[in-house]
Order: structure tokens, then C-alpha cells, then sequence
């Protein structure tokens, strides 16, 4: 398992209290992927297809895998401005993005803040607004529901979301508790969407492919249409026999879609 | 020692449990029936009544979206008895002032019922339990940061007597925090916070100089809490504060198989603890390193142990206390020894079905052939503890 490596912790600002783990795979030209709230892709295959093209830099948000969590840091709007800065200090220039669920509201907060050093933008299933009502339910309350629904919900078969968590030697376990933790922390209030983040995706000006999994329950392909309305030059790619994570449950045809975009 | 009745205020009608998802946070409110409940409420408030005449004292709690308690708004409770009890102290155990915020709207409730009672008023705070999580919409992760933040300024609140103070904290930012009333007892109401097994807030709440309660615990988890609380005890010179207390289910009764009953009867407040697993441990809510633990399946949470187990082992740790007034006194004087002395006896003496006469009955030789014999059990810290509270200068 490839998270077992000794990874690079990065300082972002001037204070040694953030430090975020920073894993690269592959060679070529670099992309960015911020991962699920899982880290799910890093054991996929789909990554291991994408390194094969690219140099996959892969930054862990304060709170996830080995990052570093300061306590001023209340979610992803915070999160955003650490990636500009892992982005200056790495001299990235004109490269692609992919973001998937957690990772893909990061991206998207990222792109509305400083979209100049993007040349695409992909966001896999992303949360970050509300679409509804304020009792329609749009992104499914994943801290109500049982672990089973939510399964249920987040694969298109839930088979294929089954982890083997007891086998994991106790330091994969501690990042898989790291995880979820801080993915409370970040998105339990307001619930997993920054209110203020529909009224900046107009910001982003490059070109934008949505990827959904056609099964995904939590956050339907109805809302990604609806973000995809949000963002000027965006296209929404549905995945079908895919939920949540199109690009773990169906990574040939997410692949597919994906260097059709990228080229 | 000082003894306090207690009783969740528990709306039993329910379904069969293995008809519930859930006895708490989803647990639809058509099942309550206002017209039961208004009973109930008037009942259990008269049983704290009958406890003041007693000459025991009284303990309230607050639980949310839940039928083992219908006391949702404990300042309600709080006040209604400050006005309708003469003697008793009142303790609230406690205000969830992590999970509820207000922290000064929560001093200024505080300060009035203190009045009100002419300072009869215990003043706890709670983290609250996971369950509480979900019903409040709080965040599982910086429970314990929020408790102590609220404490602070609920007691700034309490204390500063010269006009309007801010306070831009973590959690909360107020600019203008002046109080009317202030607390009746000087500085303030002894202040009392519960736990069961950090033992870094149990070192907390000593350094406080706080009272400290741990609740249904086997009686080694109870003696190691209360040796680390006494280890590092500070008096903090609050008139009555200071000292650990236990909780209990307690049933007295004229014969040991009437108390054997009553005790069965008091496990209901056990048995309907049911919730499902996203209830039990939300993300944050308890250390990494026990959520490993989780993960591995090795800790599926405390109260899942204690709740696996049958009356005999309750009563033989101490987590259920039932008998005739021989044995009940007997037991206690015992558990004293066990956990190293303690100074409050909170009793849970009613709980699920056990109806008005039966609960009545246990607190009344209780109080009559029990008290008296456990009353002079030495308190285990040196706080200026005193009968009378001390009325504002």
C-alpha cells in the first residue's frame, strides 16, 4: 500500500503548526488531485493509470492522512488558500485539477479564489453548495444515516465500498479515524456547502468537466446539474453503474471521460 | 455525605424496544401524548416535592429528542422547584452548555433560579453524551473546548460585578456581558462537571476546585477517577463546592424480593439507552485513538459493556444499589470504602414504569432508615463546606 511510504510534510505559511503531507506518484507533467474525504483513491486504479501520464502531487488537507490540523481551521474555504500557497512554493503553472467529493468542494473553492494556474478543471461528485430548499435534503446527512444506508447510498453497489478496515495495521487505521474526524469537522455546520460558494463559481473562467456517478445517492445528478449551471464553461459527464466515486467503482469509463477532456 | 433524588423524567409508553430503530434522536414525537405527558410532569415534580420534605435534596438533568427524559429544558424544572421546595438544594447535572451554546444567557437562567431559591442552586455543566450530538446540530469534534469555554464565561458572567466585560473567544464573541441578576451565593453557585474516563478533565475539574460526578460506573473505573480527582484537588474557596459524587439506580424496599423488583424495574433506564451506531459515536466525539479501537472492533463504548450485563453484577459493582434499608445503608457504607470515600450520593430512584406509589415508598425509607446511617460519612475534601448558603454581601 503505497500510503505506507514516508511522505513529505510541506510548511504553508510562516508558522510551522500547518504542515501538510504531499504524496507523488507517477512521472510527466504534473496534475493535482485532491482525494475524496476517504483518501480512497490512493489504493485505486484508476491512479495508477493516471501515473502512468502525469506526476500526481497529492496534497492531504490539515486534519487528513498525515497533515497537520491548527485550530483556526474551520473548513474548506481555509483549505483553499493552503493549496494556493502548496501551489506557488511547488511553481505550478498551467496544469490540470481533479477533485472528487470533499477534494472536488476544495477544488472548486480553490478555482473561485485563483483559477490562474489551472489549465482544466475536473470535480468528481463534489459537495460545496445547496441547491434546495432549506428542507430538501440535497446532499444526504451522511452523520444521521446508519453506516449500512449510507452505503447503500454512496456505491452503486455497495459491494464494491466494502473495506477490510480489521486487518489494517493500527497507523492506516489512524488515518482512516484522522479522516473521518476531520471531515466532520470541516463539514458538519453549515452541512457540507459554504453558503457564499455559489455566488463565486462565476469566478471560475476554465474549462470545467463534472463528473457524476448516475447512482450516486448522497449528492444526485440532479445537483450536479445544478452546479454545472453555476460555472460558465462546464459540462457534466453521468457515469452510469457508478455512485459517489465514479472513479473508483467504474475507472475505465471515468478514464474515458477524463482524457477526452484533458486530451 | 448529602443524598439527591433523581429520575430522568422518562416518558415509558413507548413500542417494544425491538420495534425501535431508536429510543432517542430519531424516535418520531407522535408517540408522546401530551396529555400522558403533562401527567408525567406533574408527578415527577411532585416527587421532588416530596424529596425536599424528606429532607433529601434534588437533582435535574436535560436530554433532547428522547424518551427516557422529557425534561428537555432543565431551567424549567429548576425554577418551578426553587419556588415549590423550602429546603432542598437543587442541583442541575447539567446545563449542556457545549451542545446548547448561550453560554450567557445560561448564567443570567443560572443567577435567577440561584435568587429565586434564595440560593439553593448547584450549577453543573456537561459536555453531554454522543447521542446529544445529532438533536443539538453541534459539532462532534471540540465538544470538550466548548464546554470549558462556556464555563469560563458563564463564570466571568457570574462574577464580574462592575459593568460590561467582552469577551472574543474561540467559540463565542461578546462584547457587552453584564448580567441582572447576579447569583445569590458568593462568588457563585458551587459548580459541578461530570465525566467518565478523561482523565485529563477530571484533573481539570479538581484544579477547578469543581465537584466532580461520575454516573453507572463499576466501582474500580469510579475509585480510579475519584483517587485522580483527589490527587489533584484545589480548594477554590466556593462555600459547598468541591468532592465527587456517584450515581446510582437505587430501589428501597420493606422486602429484598420487593427490592429485587424495583430494581428490575429501574434497568429500564439501561435497557432503552438504544440507539444506532451513528448515535453512539459520531466522528470527533471521542480521541483517535479509541475510534482505532472502534475500527479494530475492539471498543464498542463503555455504557455498551455495563448495558450487556445483568443485575447481579450491577449490584455487586455498585451501578445498582437495592435492598432493605439494612443492606441499602450497609451497601453504601461499603462503596464508600470502595471508591476511597465520596461526598454525593445521586440516586436515579425512579426510572422507566416504577408508577408514583412504589417510587414514593423507596425515597421515604430511604430518607428515614437510610439517611440517617450514611449522613456522617466524612466528606473527602476540605472545601468551606457549610449548611447554609451564603447569601450575597
Amino acid at each position: 500500500m503505497q500510503h505506507h511510504n514516508p511522505q513529505h510534510l510541506h510548511q504553508i505559511g510562516p508558522s510551522d503548526d500547518l504542515r501538510l503531507e504531499v504524496s507523488r506518484r507517477g512521472s510527466g507533467p504534473p496534475l493535482l488531485l485532491l482525494t475524496g474525504e476517504e483518501a480512497l483513491e490512493i489504493d485505486a486504479p484508476f491512479l495508477d493509470e493516471l501515473a502512468k501520464s502525469y506526476e500526481v502531487i497529492i496534497p492531504a488537507p490539515p486534519g487528513f492522512g498525515r497533515s497537520t490540523r491548527p485550530d483556526w481551521v474551520t473548513g474548506p474555504d481555509d483549505i483553499a488558500y493552503m493549496v494556493l500557497d502548496l501551489v506557488d512554493d511547488l511553481g505550478l503553472k498551467n496544469i490540470p485539477v481533479i477533485g472528487c467529493s470533499f477534494g472536488g468542494w476544495i477544488a472548486a473553492e480553490v478555482a473561485t479564489k485563483d483559477d490562474g494556474f489551472i489549465s482544466k478543471l475536473v470535480l468528481v461528485d463534489p459537495y460545496g453548495i445547496k441547491t434546495g430548499k432549506p428542507t430538501d435534503r440535497d446532499i444526504q446527512d451522511v452523520w444521521l444515516l446508519s453506516p449500512d444506508e449510507v452505503m447503500a447510498l454512496k456505491w452503486h453497489d455497495a459491494a464494491n465500498g466494502k473495506r477490510d478496515l480489521k486487518s489494517m495495521p493500527e497507523d492506516a487505521l489512524t488515518i482512516v479515524a484522522r479522516n473521518s474526524e476531520s471531515f466532520a469537522r470541516f463539514g458538519w455546520e453549515p452541512y457540507l456547502h459554504n453558503p457564499k460558494l455559489p455566488h463565486r463559481l462565476h469566478r471560475i473562467k476554465v474549462p470545467t468537466l463534472l463528473v457524476w456517478g448516475g447512482s450516486d445517492g448522497i449528492v444526485t445528478p440532479r445537483y450536479g446539474e445544478a452546479y454545472r449551471k453555476l460555472i460558465p464553461d462546464a459540462r457534466l459527464a453521468v457515469i452510469p453503474q457508478a455512485g459517489h466515486l465514479p472513479h473508483i467503482e467504474q475507472p475505465q469509463a471515468f478514464l474515458t471521460e477524463l482524457r477526452r477532456f484533458l486530451g | 455525605m448529602r443524598a439527591w433524588h433523581f429520575t430522568e423524567m422518562p416518558y415509558p409508553d413507548i413500542p417494544p424496544f425491538d420495534q425501535l430503530k431508536n429510543t432517542r434522536v430519531t424516535i418520531p414525537n407522535r408517540l408522546f401524548d401530551p396529555r400522558i405527558g403533562a401527567d408525567l410532569y406533574h408527578r415527577y415534580l411532585d416527587e421532588h416535592c416530596i424529596a425536599d420534605e424528606l429532607g433529601l435534596d434534588i437533582m435535574l438533568n436535560e436530554h433532547h429528542a428522547s424518551a427516557s427524559c422529557i425534561d428537555s429544558v432543565v431551567p424549567l424544572p429548576a425554577a418551578i422547584l426553587a419556588r415549590q421546595t423550602r429546603k432542598a438544594r437543587i442541583l442541575i447535572l447539567g446545563n449542556p452548555i457545549a451542545n446548547r451554546g448561550e453560554p450567557v444567557r445560561i448564567a443570567e437562567e443560572m443567577a435567577m433560579i440561584d435568587c429565586i431559591s434564595r440560593g439553593r442552586l448547584d450549577v453543573g455543566f456537561v459536555r453531554g453524551v454522543p447521542t446529544e450530538i445529532n438533536p443539538a446540530n453541534s459539532n462532534p469534534a471540540m465538544t470538550n473546548e466548548r464546554l470549558w469555554e462556556g464555563i469560563d464565561i458563564a463564570m466571568r458572567a457570574w462574577t464580574t460585578h462592575d459593568g460590561p466585560f467582552n469577551y472574543e473567544g474561540r467559540f463565542w464573541h461578546k462584547r457587552a456581558v453584564n448580567i441582572w441578576p447576579r447569583p445569590y451565593q458568593q462568588p457563585h453557585p458551587p459548580v459541578w462537571i461530570t465525566g467518565s474516563s478523561d482523565r485529563e478533565n477530571v484533573r481539570k475539574v479538581a484544579q477547578h476546585g469543581f465537584t466532580f460526578a461520575t454516573f453507572l460506573q463499576p466501582y474500580e473505573n469510579t475509585r480510579s477517577l475519584f483517587d485522580e480527582y483527589r490527587k489533584h484537588y484545589v480548594d477554590a474557596g466556593v462555600p459547598n463546592q468541591g468532592g465527587t459524587a456517584f450515581l446510582p439506580l437505587v430501589y428501597t424496599a420493606d422486602s429484598a424480593s420487593e427490592a429485587e423488583k424495583g430494581a428490575q424495574e429501574l434497568l429500564w433506564y439501561i435497557r432503552s439507552n438504544k440507539t444506532e451506531p451513528q448515535f453512539k459515536n459520531p466522528p470527533g466525539y471521542a480521541s483517535i485513538a479509541l475510534n482505532v479501537q472502534a475500527l479494530q472492533g475492539k471498543f464498542g463504548g463503555r455504557t455498551e459493556a455495563v448495558r450487556a450485563q445483568g443485575l447481579d453484577y450491577m449490584m455487586e459493582q455498585g451501578i445498582v444499589i437495592a435492598g432493605t434499608p439494612d443492606t441499602v445503608a450497609a451497601r453504601i457504607r461499603k462503596f464508600y470504602d470502595q471508591v476511597g470515600g465520596f461526598d454525593h450520593l445521586l440516586m436515579m430512584q425512579q426510572a422507566g414504569h416504577l408508577d408514583h406509589k412504589r417510587t414514593v415508598r423507596s425515597m421515604t425509607l430511604f430518607a428515614k432508615d437510610v439517611y440517617p446511617r450514611i449522613k456522617d460519612l466524612p466528606p473527602t475534601v476540605k472545601a468551606p463546606a457549610i449548611a447554609e448558603p451564603v447569601p450575597a454581601k
